[in-house]
């Protein structure tokens, strides 16, 4: 464990799980990175990019990549809250989109999560464009645990669905 | 037939960069309206062998604005569209295997559309993801 932890949960650092979750895969070819956490919120930044655009004709981020943006700190804000990292699913994800982010501007998720019970969590979260009262999206969503799911117990756990818990769950 | 609607190769220039960039493309047309595809990859997966939600959003909503701006061709009308919203609903993980999706247009009224997406891989009948989408015409 980090002797410098600044975060004030033990078992789950968005900043530490950031180096890790966005060294490859769909996240690490967007580009996303670590800006913000809180006890219940994760900020992740989508950096501009030309090749994400949603338009040949306008230097403005496509709408996808913000979806990923949002789903991807959705899921590190459960884990935030938890306090561990343990595979959720997403159910539903809507993203309702208040006007485009300015050109050739990066765009910032900030997601909390509101409510967990074992088997759900609840998230809804903005994306803007450097100022949080100024929002480009407003999102919410629903994810499923998978670790709770008591079915999975008699079951040899899949590739990539092991469930971690990062240091001690002492909450 | 009048010479209203283009050709695969044409709409697949159509697709905008960041579809392009993640390697989605337009397998076919059925009845005029584009099949999107992608192949399972680096740029789509999330966890180990799975795709991204965060993807398989992606490929929804182009094939939401793909089959809108067929239609919009076909009906020689020209339109700047604006998403207002998308809701993905997730049915089952996306397996390490090629995605395909297509739109189907549920209302095209002069300003607005809405649009129901389904997302699917060996087995059209058993969808990976749907989507309804709300885009808006000026």
């Amino acid at each position: 464990m980090s002797t410098n932890d600044t975060s004030p949960i033990p078992g789950f650092d968005a900043r530490e799980a950031s180096k890790l979750f966005f060294r490859g895969g769909h996240t690490g070819w967007l580009g996303l990175k670590f800006s913000g956490q809180g006890d219940n919120w994760v900020e992740l930044e989508l950096p501009w990019r030309a090749d994400l655009l949603g338009q040949d004709d306008r230097e403005v981020l496509a709408s996808g990549p913000i979806v990923s943006l949002m789903d991807m700190a959705s899921g590190m804000s459960i884990w935030q809250t938890r306090r561990t990292f343990a595979p959720v699913a997403t159910l539903d994800l809507r993203v309702d989109y208040q006007r485009p982010a300015r050109e050739r501007s990066a765009v910032w998720g900030r997601v909390e999560c509101y409510r967990t019970t074992r088997s759900a969590a609840f998230v809804r979260g903005i994306a803007h464009d450097g100022d949080v009262d100024d929002p480009v999206a407003h999102v919410a969503g629903v994810f499923m645990t998978i670790a709770f799911d008591p079915r999975r117990v008699k079951q040899p756990i899949q590739s990539g669905e092991v469930p971690i818990k990062a240091g001690t769950d002492d909450a | 037939m009048p010479d209203s609607s283009k050709d695969l190769e044409e709409q697949q220039l159509d697709l905008p960069p960041y579809a392009r960039a993640l390697g989605i493309a337009i397998t076919e047309l059925e009845d005029g309206v584009p099949v999107l595809s992608v192949e399972f990859g680096q740029s789509v997966e999330g966890r180990p062998q799975h795709y991204h939600g965060g993807a398989t959003a992606g490929l929804l909503e182009n094939a939401g604005y793909a089959a809108l701006r067929a239609r919009l061709i076909a009906d020689g009308r020209e339109a700047r569209l604006k998403p207002v919203n998308i809701t993905v609903q997730y049915l089952s993980a996306g397996k390490a295997c090629p995605s395909f999706a297509k739109g189907r247009i549920t209302r095209l009224g002069r300003r607005n559309a809405n649009i129901t997406v389904e997302a699917w891989q060996d087995d059209r009948d058993r969808p990976i993801a749907t989507a309804i989408m709300n885009i808006l015409m000026a």
